[in-house]
């Protein structure tokens, strides 16, 4: 029975932890989002700046993936 | 562990792919074990020179298609040193391009069916990046001396903040290599296995055309992911190693 509990409370864990990934999704949306409303007021100006989107794409998805890390950990290596 | 329960429990495990096995011979893995790893290493590497090298043997001056895409790699790389880095930085190609079309080649090569993702692990990722930050770090206080702490004294900031923002700097500054190594680590994990868990729902009759629309969409996807963390993690280094090269405010 104790082990049951455990794989339980991996398995919620797991669950839970996938609620991170919607602040992730949240955050490259607005990244995007803001570029593409700069973008269509400066379009010349926008090629400059794809790479910084995509730089800030990268740290905003980085911590999603975090936390598909752990839950990915939690399910698989527990 | 979830693989042993029987029957109640998982009966397919997407986590298996990477494990490091011995290809030829079932014993334990040594350092010096040739490893499923080592092959797909090997073979990265095998094909970067391909690229590179058996490419453009030949130096023509209307280059063929080989010869044109390992231009292309080059000079994509050489310009985003250039602007990111400044000119100073273009001294500093040769580490950033290995680093590039390895991990690029390493994400692509992963992709084929029955492939071993290298740059999935933290070991290996973990390396590179701390390869970037030993290096960036050494040469900022070769360069600099001591002034290189300026990167962490904000001097357009209020002096009683100055204080704060140094410690969440140098926080962030340490926190570098880790999120540098987990970004490309766990995204090419995740997007292996969400693959491999697609798969298993597409031996499951009733669903399995919309798992295959699925796999093959998460695969373009993947494809896409493959070259943008590669290019982010080359894009990463040049801004690190702006910040060694002029690291005042």
């Amino acid at each position: 029975m104790e082990g049951d509990i455990v794989q339980m409370g991996a398995y919620i864990g797991a669950g839970l932890a996938c609620t991170g990934m919607g602040g992730a999704a949240v955050g490259v949306g607005h990244v995007v989002g803001n570029f593409l409303s700069g973008a269509l007021r400066n379009p010349s100006a926008a090629t400059g700046q794809t790479a910084t989107m995509f730089i800030g794409i990268a740290f905003a998805e980085a911590l999603g993936i975090f936390s598909f890390l752990v839950a990915l950990l939690l399910m698989f290596a527990v | 562990m979830a693989k042993e329960e029987a029957g109640n429990g998982l009966v397919f495990h997407p986590m298996d792919q990477f494990e490091i096995k011995t290809l030829f011979g079932d014993g334990p893995v040594h350092w010096y074990s040739f490893t499923n790893a080592t092959l797909w290493m090997g073979l990265t590497v095998l094909a970067v020179f391909a690229l590179l090298v058996l490419g453009t043997s030949r130096r023509a001056m209307v280059p063929n298609r080989v010869q044109s895409i390992g231009e292309l790699a080059y000079g994509f790389i050489y310009r985003m040193i250039e602007d990111v880095a400044g000119k100073d930085g273009v001294k500093y190609f040769p580490h950033i391009m290995t680093l590039f079309m390895f991990i690029v080649f390493s994400n692509f090569l992963g992709l084929l069916p029955m492939a071993f993702t290298t740059t999935s692990h933290i070991a290996v990722t973990g390396v590179l990046a701390m390869g970037v930050f030993l290096s960036v770090t050494i040469l900022g206080f070769v360069k600099h001396g001591f002034s290189f702490f300026g990167l962490f004294w904000i001097s357009s900031a209020p002096l009683i903040l100055r204080p704060i923002l140094a410690l969440i700097e140098i926080i962030s500054y340490f926190v570098r290599p880790l999120s540098h190594s987990i970004r490309l680590a766990g995204n090419m994990m995740a997007g292996h296995a969400v693959i491999k868990v697609f798969a298993a729902f597409a031996a499951v009759l009733a669903i399995s055309p919309f798992a295959i629309i699925a796999i093959t969409a998460i695969y373009a996807l993947e494809v896409l992911v493959a070259f943008i963390q590669a290019y982010v993690f080359a894009i990463l280094t040049c801004v690190y190693l702006k910040d060694a090269l002029h690291p005042n405010h």
